[in-house]
């Protein structure tokens, strides 16, 4: 039986990870083609990687989308969520319900409304609009998140504060934020993940400034390439380190 | 601080359900209150009220001859002691006592200051850099007061604050409580369903029923006079003997009809009120007593608990004659 869970648990992870390996092995090969035999290791490819200038200016305007509709979201989901955990508000469950739909809404028909949307407003499609679609998107995971934390010590703590004289914007400030830090921070990064990998939004919704998936989906269209594997190890890396940052900061134990 | 509080007809209903029935009471300032019933009797509504966490649906309250309608809880001279304490965990003891200050825009040396000050009172000074996942309930509860009373409230509410404490700490803590409310002279309103505890610190216990106040009295008020008998029978306990127009089971006992209330510790081998001989059925020694049920001879059915000085011999079997002492007619 040990045996058994142990074979499945390997052939689980193999299952999940093997495309990675593979990617991240080729993006070392030394010849024109990520296709076996290999043949590195070899840098050069992260090296021409590192010097496309396209390819790096994706990387920073993915860095900029995934940070600033992350914080949209953050900002829209947690003043959402408090104001629907604290109030009873007519048509709450309603609301509720509306904020947290886009997620059952397929990516590519949010994209094409935002699209259509954008072109009616006449506005010229870019990061800006890039980082609101992002901002849609992760808002209702944030809402969620951040709902499911307050509980009732969260309650009873703001109740102390206001008791104790503190205005609504302070409660907020000195006792719903900093009580709701880990799950404010799980909710950050993961919405940068989202937003980090996200291809249809971005795709559908940028012209000239593009995200990285963006960019390399551009590079796939002229065939397979080490350049390719490189860059989504790099992807792969920074997504790691998001996750680290996020297993260190808030899963944590934390004593309450 | 301290301030007198008045709850003239107050009501409270939610939708059908009336949680209140016209209350009123007048506290003075520095008074012990402690509201005592059972559990859905209008005790905590009624704290919520003066606190301003819930709008009454009539009447009014005052604290120190301001009337408190549309006073929200954050601007009225009141502050709470909760059941839970309510602590915030992300701060440290220190900052959790002078938050209250804080809010008032009181400059960090000072509010510093009255934090310890308030810690030493109730003996955490030392642990002023601690947070309260690191404290026993019985801290965390001292520090819920201090902070409390770090702004110096007129009036100090306490919702249930020792009913989460072990009974030892418990009665510790209420000795504690009163010694603090001495000192510093705040109008205390604690509500409780602990009638030890309510008699052991309040200078008035209101006893409280399905919405309404039965007996405002001090503690032996309520104990040898209870204005009610839901007053009788909730506090201590009691013997009922039913009388109609000057006749009982055990004779003509008094004048008048209704049900004649007399304590156990209250009837003995001597008194004015001769109860006529009974039965010991069962005796159990307490230390302090001897807890015997009797069956009077005149009405066998009708037995009566009886506390016997703790020197007395009494055994099932025994026949004595019986006299009571303190009877009251409600």
């Amino acid at each position: 039986m040990k045996l058994l869970s142990a074979a499945y648990l390997t052939i689980a992870y193999v299952f999940i990870f093997l495309p990675v390996a593979v990617l991240v092995l080729f993006s070392f090969q030394s010849g024109r083609l990520p296709v076996p035999p290999f043949n590195g290791p070899s840098f050069k490819w992260y090296g021409q990687v590192l010097q496309d200038r396209a390819l790096m200016a994706a990387l920073g305007n993915s860095l900029i989308v995934a940070v600033f509709s992350s914080a949209v979201a953050l900002i829209l989901g947690f003043l959402a969520a408090t104001a629907l955990a604290r109030y009873r508000l007519p048509g709450s469950a309603l609301m509720r319900g509306v904020l947290i739909a886009p997620m059952t809404v397929s990516y590519l028909i949010i994209a094409l409304g935002l699209m259509g949307l954008w072109n009616q407003m006449g506005l010229s499609v870019g990061l800006i609009t890039t980082t609101i679609g992002h901002a849609v998107t992760n808002l209702p995971l944030c809402f969620a998140i951040l709902y499911t934390a307050m509980g009732d010590q969260q309650k009873n703590a703001e109740r102390a504060a206001r008791d104790l004289g503190a205005t609504e914007t302070q409660v907020l400030w000195h006792i719903t934020a900093p009580m709701l830090l880990p799950s404010m921070l799980a909710a950050f990064f993961l919405s940068v993940t989202f937003s980090w990998d996200e291809f249809i939004i971005a795709f559908l919704t940028t012209r000239f400034d593009v995200t990285l998936p963006v960019e390399i989906w551009s590079l796939l269209k002229s065939g397979l390439n080490p350049k390719t594997n490189a860059i989504g190890s790099l992807v792969f890396l920074i997504s790691i380190a998001v996750l680290f940052v996020l297993e260190f900061s808030v899963f944590r134990k934390r004593p309450l | 601080m301290t301030a007198p509080v008045s709850i003239r007809n107050v009501t409270q209903s939610y939708g059908a359900a009336i949680a209140l029935h016209g209350v009123n009471l007048e506290i003075a300032a520095g008074e012990f209150i402690v509201l005592l019933g059972p559990s859905g009797c209008g005790k905590t509504t009624l704290l919520n009220i003066i606190g301003g966490f819930v709008a009454q649906t009539g009447g009014q309250v005052l604290i120190g001859g301001r009337d408190m309608a549309g006073v929200a809880a954050k601007d009225r001279p009141t502050t709470t002691v909760f059941q839970d304490y309510a602590l915030f965990p992300h701060m440290t003891l220190a900052d959790n006592v002078a938050f209250g200050l804080r809010m008032r825009g009181i400059a960090k040396p000072e509010r510093t200051a009255k934090a310890t000050e308030m810690l030493a009172m109730v003996g955490l000074d030392a642990m002023a850099n601690r947070r309260p996942h690191e404290l026993s309930g019985g801290q965390r509860q001292r520090t819920a007061l201090a902070r409390a009373l770090a702004v110096s409230p007129d009036v100090l509410l306490l919702d249930e604050p020792l009913g989460a404490l072990d009974l030892k700490l418990r009665r510790q803590m209420q000795d504690e409580l009163k010694a603090i409310q001495r000192r510093v002279g705040t109008t205390f309103i604690h509500v409780t369903h602990d009638q030890e505890e309510a008699m052991a610190i309040a200078d008035r216990i209101v006893v409280m029923n399905q919405g309404r106040i039965e007996q405002a009295a001090p503690a032996r008020d309520v104990y040898l006079r209870p204005a009610s008998l839901f007053v009788a029978g909730f506090i201590g306990e009691v013997n009922r003997i039913p009388l109609t127009n000057g006749q009982s089971a055990l004779g003509p006992l008094m004048q008048g009809s209704g049900t004649i209330i007399i304590r156990p510790e209250s009837i003995g081998r001597d008194g004015p009120l001769p109860l006529g001989t009974a039965k010991v059925t069962d005796v159990a020694f307490f230390g302090t007593h001897a807890r015997a049920h009797m069956a009077p001879l005149a009405s066998p059915d009708l037995i009566l608990t009886v506390h016997l000085p703790p020197g007395t011999t009494a055994s099932p079997g025994d026949e004595m004659p019986l006299f009571a002492r303190d009877a009251v007619l409600l």
